[in-house]
């Protein structure tokens, strides 16, 4: 075994929980997970090799064959395909002389599509070796391949490659509020732990991944259940079109893990994870410096702030899979395991994290509730709705003049988020991302909130240039890659999906397909799983609600929706210029 | 990725507790079950003689609830059976048109997610997918099938594992580790690359611990685990599920 594998496996104290966080050193180092590693974590941690091989198979940016010694991926979302990332990656594959996801003979250089990588505001964005590539242009395509086969090491690259701006075009009350560190601890403290969950009820704070369930509530109940306790940031904002956690995380950190701490405080927890994305591997060397300061300043650590309670943090880092946002996922995954949601009940405040109670909140939920201890619950209550207290960041992208961060009262229509955003020509807008709702012009006065259009913070524009279904198909392909797997709705009724999609778009698929849809759409929705199945046809539905016109000029009668000329080009059995058949397939 | 609206509670007791139900009963299609606590609605069904379809259950071992052809409605909401507590008034439906619907659906799914073939496959007739799919009266597979490719495992001796017929059921993962101490099997990949693993260092069975012996072996619902050289010691035509239904021996293979 090479030295640089021990001196990796060393640097992990051996623990199942640490196998993800120790398997992304190893395919950092090496390229892969090579077969003496597989070999070195079974013989010196104790794990099985179907506990390893499981973890690798399941996260995107971990594997088995060598990727390049450049690994580059390109953001494949709904957006990057807007700004043109397909000619990139065509353009970029032939001047490094690679095929799209097979790596380079000598080993130099692989290029691979990539689920959203949060950076829609200024796409095509990529990633080389886990740092960030931003507003990709022929020209920038044509010196990053410059720099690759010259074999450049990242740090001589120049800085504005990888310079991620966060700009803000709408500040309410959050991102007006700093607070110096430990101000919310100490006002938390002098509330009592009581009184900030009351507080927190005051605020009428939901939470702000997506589902909007009473913060108070939830830390009320993890409070009341028998510790220890456990504490996770969801920071895996993965939703396609969102990215103001990445703004948070870059510039708020301060905050976040202060509104970390107040639960902890809250509820009694002694441990703590923040679960960064994988894709945004590249800010956690900034959260690790402020985990550092705030623990310089006795903000964490045996006695927090001289309460007398312990609390400590830690980094865990995702790899590429969009269902450990579902928080149940992300605690299995933070466990060090596949990011398979758990059957719920029971919910994580009563067993979460190693089956402690364990409070689960979004980055902007925690980032809120450090400036609540501070302003109180009036303060915020003061904006939104009355189901939809407060403000929420909105991440803008797509169609508009100016994409980017804005942060809203709940309660604003959508059409006023496209004015500020500079939006013309407006066909369809997407509240939420994918598993959100799709809405088209005629809806453009509703509103953002719990009560009308909840979201987790994606808002993707589309103008009448861009052709809804694609869209939809684009979607669709993402759930099928982001499906666990597990259960069978969504395993497999997503692989339907796709197929009726990518039909539809190629003009073989009938109204019969389309009555299939619907049923399949509707089952999904009735028996996955988790949110991923529930969600999964929400795009190609809206789209049939929205854009029927759109679909149906596609369709052909039932009997000519199938192929069979193409079907057999498309398995390799007919070369495509074979003369089609002259007869109607049955 | 965002959630839709989970509530954070089992669903609540109607308000108006059906007359019939005792302190210690829920409601089945109208029938009172009688359950302990700890019992999930299919273990308080089965106890009471009532079928509720079924996969990746087995008496034997704890739920998973992954294959979701045990789902029921509770209020509206569909949950698995075969994971969700019982709880004194519940009031469940399961043999409804819309519930025997999603169930004939998902079995239809599993059939064209991977390659099976009834007529010449020795587990014809001791077969759970093939029994549910009677039972639900499964006419054709209604799916596009995709025809994935699947690995077989013919490597040990003894035993014989066809990916293309395994249903993702885990309860060779279960058995293995719970009845035979051996941890065999695992689950690994994702959606649809989603595939049943062998612990070993070749990932195949010849250096795996499995034995012809292993309950992990004989539990296969289906015939993606099998002993080797056994073929139709039991003839077809007098195998479990050829005359009977599953309702009426569930536990059979």
């Amino acid at each position: 075994m090479s030295a640089h594998l021990d001196d990796l496996l060393h640097h992990w104290p051996a623990s199942p929980q640490n196998l993800l966080q120790v398997l992304r050193a190893i395919q950092a180092r090496f390229g892969h997970i090579p077969p003496d590693a597989v070999e070195a974590l079974v013989q010196q941690w104790g794990l099985s090799y179907t506990a390893i091989r499981s973890v690798v198979s399941f996260y995107h940016f971990l594997s088995f064959e060598p990727r390049g010694r450049y690994t580059v991926y390109v953001s494949d979302s709904v957006t990057d395909r807007m700004l043109g990332n397909e000619a990139l990656i065509a353009q970029l594959c032939q001047r490094l002389g690679v095929a799209e996801g097979v790596t380079r003979p000598d080993g130099l250089v692989s290029v691979h599509r990539t689920a959203c990588t949060g950076l829609c505001d200024q796409g095509p964005a990529g990633l080389v070796n886990g740092r960030p590539l931003v507003t990709l242009t022929p020209r920038r395509i044509d010196e990053i391949a410059d720099l690759i086969l010259l074999e450049t090491p990242l740090d001589a690259w120049p800085a504005d490659f990888f310079a991620v701006h966060n700009p803000v075009w709408r500040h309410t009350l959050t991102l007006s509020h700093p607070i110096p560190p430990g101000a919310g601890i100490q006002a938390m403290r002098s509330r009592g732990a009581e009184g900030m969950i009351a507080t927190l009820q005051t605020a009428g704070l939901r939470g702000r991944g997506g589902a909007g369930f009473a913060t108070w509530q939830k830390w009320q109940a993890c409070r009341n259940a028998p510790g220890p306790r456990a504490i996770t940031c969801n920071a895996d904002e993965g939703e396609p079109g969102t990215f103001k956690d990445r703004m948070l995380l870059m510039q708020w950190a301060h905050e976040v893990f202060e509104g970390m701490t107040i639960a902890a405080l809250t509820v009694g927890a002694t441990q703590g994870f923040l679960y960064l994305r994988g894709e945004y591997e590249f800010i956690a060397p900034h959260l690790r410096d402020v985990l550092a300061q705030r623990r310089a300043q006795g903000l964490l650590g045996t006695n927090v702030a001289g309460s007398g309670q312990a609390f400590e943090i830690a980094l865990h880092l995702g790899a590429g899979a969009y269902v450990c946002g579902e928080e149940t996922a992300l605690i299995e995954s933070v466990e060090g395991k596949r990011g398979i949601p758990r059957t719920r009940p029971p919910f994580p405040v009563d067993r979460g994290y190693l089956g402690l109670p364990t409070v689960n909140n979004n980055v902007e939920t925690f980032v809120q509730v450090a400036q609540i201890a501070v302003h109180g619950g009036e303060w915020f209550a003061a904006h939104g709705t009355e189901k939809s207290r407060g403000t929420r960041i909105l991440s803008v992208s797509g169609d508009v003049a100016r994409p980017g961060l804005y942060e809203i009262p709940w309660g604003v229509t959508v059409a006023e988020v496209l004015q500020d955003a500079g939006a013309h020509d407006v066909q369809a807008v997407l509240v939420g991302g994918p598993s959100g709702k799709l809405i088209d012009a005629s809806q453009l006065q509703r509103q953002i909130s719990f009560e009308d259009l909840p979201t987790g913070g994606a808002f993707t524009v589309f103008n009448h240039s861009r052709d809804m279904l694609d869209v939809a198909r684009q979607y669709t392909h993402f759930f099928a890659h982001e499906s666990c797997g597990f259960c069978t709705p969504c395993r497999v009724g997503c692989v339907q999906l796709v197929d009726t999609a990518d039909r539809l778009m190629s003009g073989h698929a009938g109204p019969h397909d389309l009555e299939r849809l619907r049923d399949t759409g509707a089952l999904m929705q009735r028996l996955s799983h988790c949110g991923l199945g529930q969600t999964a046809a929400h795009p190609l539905l809206d789209v049939l609600a929205h854009f029927p016109e759109q679909v149906e000029r596609r369709l052909v009668p039932d009997l000519h929706a199938f192929d069979l000329d193409a079907a057999c080009v498309d398995m390799g059995h007919l070369p495509a210029h074979a003369p089609h058949r002259t007869d109607t397939p049955a | 990725m965002s959630a839709p609206d989970t509530p954070m509670t089992t669903p609540e007791v109607s308000s108006a507790t059906p007359p019939l139900a005792k302190p210690d009963t829920f409601l089945l299609d109208g029938r009172a079950i009688p359950f302990t606590p700890g019992q999930t609605l299919m273990q308080a069904a089965q106890a009471a003689g009532v079928y509720i379809p079924h996969l990746c259950h087995h008496a034997d071992f704890d739920p998973i609830g992954s294959c979701k052809v045990c789902s029921v409605r509770i209020q509206g909401r569909t949950v698995a059976s075969c994971t969700m507590p019982a709880r004194a008034g519940l009031v469940v439906e399961s043999e409804t048109p819309e519930l025997h619907h999603d169930r004939q659906r998902l079995t239809q799914m599993l059939f064209v997610e991977g390659n099976h073939h009834c007529p010449f496959c020795e587990k014809s007739g001791a077969c759970h997918l093939q029994a549910v799919a009677y039972h639900l009266d499964m006419q054709d597979t209604h799916f596009v099938h995709t025809a994935p490719h699947h690995e077989v495992d013919a490597t040990h001796p003894d035993v014989w594992l066809d990916r293309s017929r395994c249903i993702l059921c885990e309860l060779c993962v279960r058995a293995s580790r719970e009845v035979d101490g051996k941890d065999v099997f695992a689950i690994g990949g994702r959606g649809a690359h989603t595939t049943l693993l062998v612990n070993s260092p070749s990932g195949q069975l010849h250096d795996s611990d499995v034995a012809v012996t292993d309950r992990a072996v004989h539990i296969c619902p289906v015939g993606a685990l099998m002993p080797k050289r056994q073929g139709f010691v039991i003839p077809i035509g007098q195998r479990p599920y050829d005359a009977a239904d599953i309702a009426q021996r569930p536990e059979d293979s």
